[in-house]
């Protein structure tokens, strides 16, 4: 019992990951028609946004400290960050350590701006040719961005701890009755957690309870008519994009501390919430939502050696082989609607 | 009267035919020098094929940092490094029997069919006589085999698999790094010593060659020092997120992690596995240990904080007090202003050996750098007396064993050495059942 609920748990923060990618992914198919491969991009330049913050607050000034060596046997060069400088060296310390939760702030208009400026330079020429070219110059899109993040910041991963209030773990086996030690689970993914389920939750709310959000959503229903009545949708959606963007922004933001940013780390997230969106259903936010989890949940417990000795390998596979069950008995995926992705 | 039958479409075919045979690769046609990409000019080309992206990247870097630097050294430049300190004095600083040394560059990916694709374009476009670099088991065993076709020497970089000099051992195939085998000879001691003999064990294991050798290797040792073996788990590579492999751990009955991970793999996997409290829990009423049987320095910096007190083995640290290890790091770090890692060690050294074997042999024909090299003794590249052995090619020389330091005064002392383990306690037979059931063969050069 314990190793399943170790699994469940285990599966929720890649889950959260997954429905937040997803989420975006389905945002943009939903308002624009447009099947943007260069999401997993956008997830991984959130994640360089907490690596550029946390590079920027350790710039450092130089000092030389005569009394030690380097190991070259030379006066040690000792680097003292300028914001300890400034703040004293608690507070800077401080600051430094909370770089990855700063990030967001950061993060926010960065993402905004990157999915604005890609949808008006690029993508919004795509809106009336085949899904085929979009996938295609999104992807190349995509490419181009990691490449770009590989010059910067080279090809190797580079730790971005959270803070370290954030560190440990919680023996929740104790608090369910089980032996300590049981069943253990470190806090930052805990608060991963807790962090995708209020960014869902607030795109549903804005999306069900304010006036944008209305006209958004009857836009995507029937978009020729909401114009007819006068409202400039196409400005709506671009501004959908933007938040899109900003989503996956901030889910790479927060993973940071979980798996350390690299140049391709969006291309590793993206095939998978891809396949996220068909079993959710193209274009249902719920749906891409409950297939993020339902499918990290999965692939955690394919994972366990019980399943691996009965199986061996399935724990690279069992998600195409969810999608493909999925999809044969329900071709629109869990909450798919009739119509989208069918002419 | 005869017609000749031209048609368009019989002259393209022809065409087409004669073209591809022209462009046939050089490497698979006879030519005229009595091996592969004699050189005739006034330099001979090397290839340095090292892992620039992947998870393996790091060591990469330095690879070629040290590959730099023994050409700058061989051409006469800088400080002479290890050439002062090197047992033999063939070496003269005027490149390679007067040839002056250049080099080309290839990009494994850590994939062994890009590394392939990338040896074969350095062999048979830029004309490279030696290949080396690498920084994992998978691509050397696959560079090696290349080379081995195309009559080239290949002096592998960092690959630690057994398989490197067992059963995928070539005649044109050399190498100084150490392997899984001595890794666990040298740790198993170690380990007894620190956590005792009482232990249950728990394998993550990286699952290609190297991974399945040195799960094979450490299992067998601590097994012989009475651990038991309570699961062994294999991690694809690149996993990332290894937390659904951590997980179970937890309640599996063992009080030891082996970590049979490397590079970027290691510092995700030592790192979640601090995060899930591994290191802070009691099992068996024993504090629960993680052991990394492979370590670097590299991997330390990546890890951070959690690789404090964890125990490995290298085959070699900046920290050594040897004179050509002194040397070694002295030209490292005045050129790029860090301490070299022990993959760049091992680079560096197998160029200065190559270069070493040809001069002695007076010529470039691999079959004669293959005599040279066989059974060859040396000193003063930084491990102590070392011997490359003839049956199977492989260094045999003393073994660190370190753990990461609790208290780094920089980022450079991340780790400290526990001990340097004798080449007595880490030789084996060349016909040991690890490293069974492949052959030299005979040595190709190409012609």
């Amino acid at each position: 019992m314990d190793a399943i609920l170790i699994q469940i748990l285990n599966g929720l923060d890649k889950g959260s990951a997954y429905a937040l990618i997803a989420l975006g992914l389905t945002l943009i198919f939903g308002t624009l028609g447009v099947v943007n491969f260069a999401h997993g991009a956008l997830f991984m330049i959130g994640a360089f946004c907490a690596v550029t913050l946390q590079k920027i607050l350790t710039l450092s000034v130089t000092t030389i400290d005569p009394e030690r060596t380097d190991f070259l046997g030379n006066p040690m060069k000792v680097q003292t960050p300028y914001v300890e400088n400034w703040f004293g060296p608690e507070l800077g310390a401080a600051i430094i350590d909370w770089a990855v939760p700063l990030a967001i702030l950061l993060a926010i208009p960065v993402m905004v701006l990157v999915g604005f400026v890609m949808e008006r330079g690029l993508i919004k020429h795509f809106y009336k040719r085949p899904h085929a070219d979009q996938i295609l110059v999104t992807f190349g899109l995509a490419i181009v961005l990691q490449e770009v993040i590989k010059y910067f910041y080279g090809a190797n991963p580079i730790p971005t701890p959270a803070p370290s209030a954030f560190k440990g773990s919680l023996d929740i086996g104790v608090w369910l009755g089980f032996d300590p030690y049981s069943i253990i689970y470190p806090y930052w993914r805990l608060v991963y957690f807790f962090f995708a389920g209020i960014i869902i939750a607030g795109v549903f709310a804005f999306l069900q309870f304010t006036t944008f959000g209305m006209v958004v959503r009857a836009g995507m229903a029937d978009r020729e008519t909401v114009g007819l009545l006068g409202i400039d949708i196409d400005k709506r959606f671009t501004l959908m994009f933007g938040l899109a963007a900003a989503v996956a922004g901030l889910a790479g933001v927060m993973y940071t501390p979980i798996l350390s940013p690299n140049y391709h780390m969006g291309m590793d997230f993206l095939v998978l919430s891809f396949v996220v969106v068909v079993v959710g259903g193209m274009g249902s936010l719920p749906g891409a939502v409950l297939a993020g989890f339902l499918l990290g949940i999965l692939q955690s417990f394919a994972s366990m050696n019980e399943v691996k000795s009965l199986l061996p390998g399935i724990d690279q596979i069992i998600i195409y082989l969810v999608a493909i069950v999925i999809l044969l008995t329900r071709p629109r995926g869990l909450m798919g609607r009739r119509g989208v992705m069918e002419d | 009267m005869r017609r000749q039958n031209f048609s368009r479409r019989g002259l393209l075919r022809t065409g087409a035919i004669g073209g591809a045979g022209l462009a046939l690769p050089t490497i698979f046609t006879s030519s005229a020098s009595a091996f592969t990409n004699a050189p005739t000019g006034s330099a001979v080309t090397l290839g340095f094929n090292v892992p620039q992206t992947g998870a393996y990247a790091d060591e990469g870097a330095d690879e070629l940092r040290a590959f730099e630097l023994a050409v700058e050294h061989l051409n006469g430049g800088g400080d002479g490094g290890m050439l002062n300190t090197f047992s033999s004095k063939a070496l003269d600083g005027t490149g390679i029997m007067g040839k002056k040394v250049e080099f080309v560059t290839g990009d494994t990916q850590t994939k062994s069919d890009a590394a392939r694709a990338s040896a074969q374009s350095m062999i048979q476009k830029d004309g490279a006589i030696m290949i080396s670099g690498g920084s994992s088991s998978g691509v050397a065993v696959a560079v090696q085999g290349l080379c081995q076709e195309a009559g080239v020497i290949f002096m592998s970089g960092l690959t630690h698999s057994n398989d490197t000099t067992g059963k995928d051992r070539k005649a044109n195939g050399f190498r100084h790094f150490f392997n899984a085998y001595m890794s666990a000879a040298a740790l198993a001691p170690v380990l007894q010593n620190l956590y005792g003999t009482d232990r249950k064990a728990y394998h993550l294991t990286a699952d290609y060659t190297w991974g399945w050798t040195q799960e094979e290797s450490i299992a067998a040792a601590t097994e012989a020092m009475g651990w038991q073996t309570t699961e062994k788990v294999r991690t694809p590579l690149g996993a990332g997120d290894f937390s659904s492999y951590i997980a179970p751990v937890l309640n599996s009955g063992a009080d030891v992690l082996v970590l049979n991970h490397y590079g970027g793999d290691m510092v995700n996997s030592l790192t979640q596995a601090v995060q899930f409290g591994l290191r802070e829990r009691q099992a068996n009423g024993q504090d629960f240990q993680i052991v990394v049987p492979l370590y670097s320095e590299l991997m330390a910096r990546g890890a951070g904080s959690a690789i404090a007190g964890i125990p490995g083995s290298q085959n070699w640290d900046w920290k050594l007090e040897d004179e050509g290890t002194k040397a070694f790091v002295k030209s490292f770090g005045e050129k790029y202003g860090f301490p070299p890692s022990q993959a760049a060690h091992t680079c560096y050294v197998q160029t200065l050996l190559y270069a070493d074997a040809v001069t002695r042999a007076g010529d470039f024909n691999p079959c004669a750098v293959v005599e040279a090299l066989e059974g060859y003794e040396f000193d003063g590249l930084g491990n102590g007396p070392t011997l490359y052995r003839a049956e199977d090619h492989q260094c045999f020389k003393d073994v660190v064993v370190v753990k990461g330091a609790e208290n780094p005064q920089d980022e450079f002392h991340l780790v400290e050495i526990v001990e340097v383990t004798p080449t007595e306690q880490v030789t084996y037979a060349p016909d040991h059942p690890m490293f069974a059931g492949g052959a030299l063969g005979e040595c190709n050069p190409g012609a």
